[in-house]
């Protein structure tokens, strides 16, 4: 069993996905049993997907256009 | 077309099929959104961001013999977008890599601040900040990152790079990846809970919070 202050160092790297093994296993223990760790990391993945919907903003037809045109004169 | 573009293209080595150019298109324009959108993230500004994106579709073709598994298009043209906006700012002296900030910076935590004793009134005090935080609001927090920061939160959260690959992508050591990563979300973090005060979304004045829940 890891305490919260492991799991705490570990958050990044868990949502992030990059655990793996033993690390990953008593991070998962660990969050099935601590909701202040459970809840924090849910806090940071609702986080990371409000940054994820920041990937996307509306083309405008003449940018569409400009890169049409670019492609078209690839040989 | 920019004099970029054209250059560019200039320096494309092999000759490819129309159908090598029709499969790079289509992948090409359902991506806009999105080449447009992280350009956006890394420019600042949509003039820039056009021009990025320009430049980043004519690197990805005259350099596409390096990309040795077609299937992975999609990715590498976020990291040739990334590596172009990049480049240009290393040609810029008041754009210098300032690797330490203030290390204060470096704990700090939105959920700690929102879990503060004094706000425990609200039944979830983290859900009802996400329900309140606006797209707008992210951005410009996003935008006020220092380059080499904002980049690594780019690759990780919009893009589900692993540590590795933006490693790679930006040629530095894993453990700069993590400790740039840990620090460009704690100053993420710290814009949103000083924007949150500003526009009285969290309570700035504890006392007053907890008086009016009595």
């Amino acid at each position: 069993m890891i305490a919260c202050e492991e799991a705490l160092r570990r958050l990044a790297e868990y949502v992030d996905a990059e655990l793996q093994g033993t690390s990953l296993r008593e991070m998962e223990q660990h969050l099935e049993r601590c909701r202040s760790c459970f809840s924090r990391v849910e806090f940071e993945k609702r986080l990371r997907t409000c940054t994820a919907n920041l990937r996307q903003e509306p083309v405008t037809p003449e940018l569409e256009g400009r890169i049409r045109a670019l492609v078209d004169t690839f040989k | 077309m920019t004099v970029e573009d054209g250059v560019a293209i200039r320096e494309m080595e092999s000759v490819r099929s129309p159908a090598d150019r029709a499969w790079f298109e289509g992948i090409v324009v359902e991506l806009l959104p999105d080449l447009y959108g992280t350009a956006l993230r890394l420019t600042r500004n949509s003039a820039d961001a056009e021009d990025l994106v320009a430049e980043t579709v004519a690197r990805a073709w005259s350099h596409l013999d390096a990309l040795l598994d077609r299937t992975r298009l999609r990715g590498w043209l976020f990291r040739i977008e990334t590596n172009a906006f990049l480049s240009h700012r290393r040609t810029d002296a008041r754009h210098g890599v300032q690797e330490s900030l203030d290390d204060n910076e470096d704990g700090f935590s939105l959920f700690e601040q929102l879990h503060a004793p004094i706000l425990l009134w609200w039944s979830s005090p983290e859900q009802e900040f996400l329900n309140k935080l606006l797209r707008e609001d992210l951005a410009r927090a996003l935008a006020a990152l220092p380059d080499q920061f904002r980049v690594v939160v780019i690759l990780a959260d919009m893009h589900g790079f692993s540590y590795q690959e933006i490693a790679d992508a930006l040629q530095v050591p894993v453990g700069t990846v993590r400790s740039r990563l840990a620090r460009a979300r704690a100053l993420l973090q710290k814009a949103l809970w000083t924007h949150a005060q500003d526009a009285g979304l969290v309570g700035r004045k504890p006392l007053k919070a907890k008086l009016n829940h009595e």
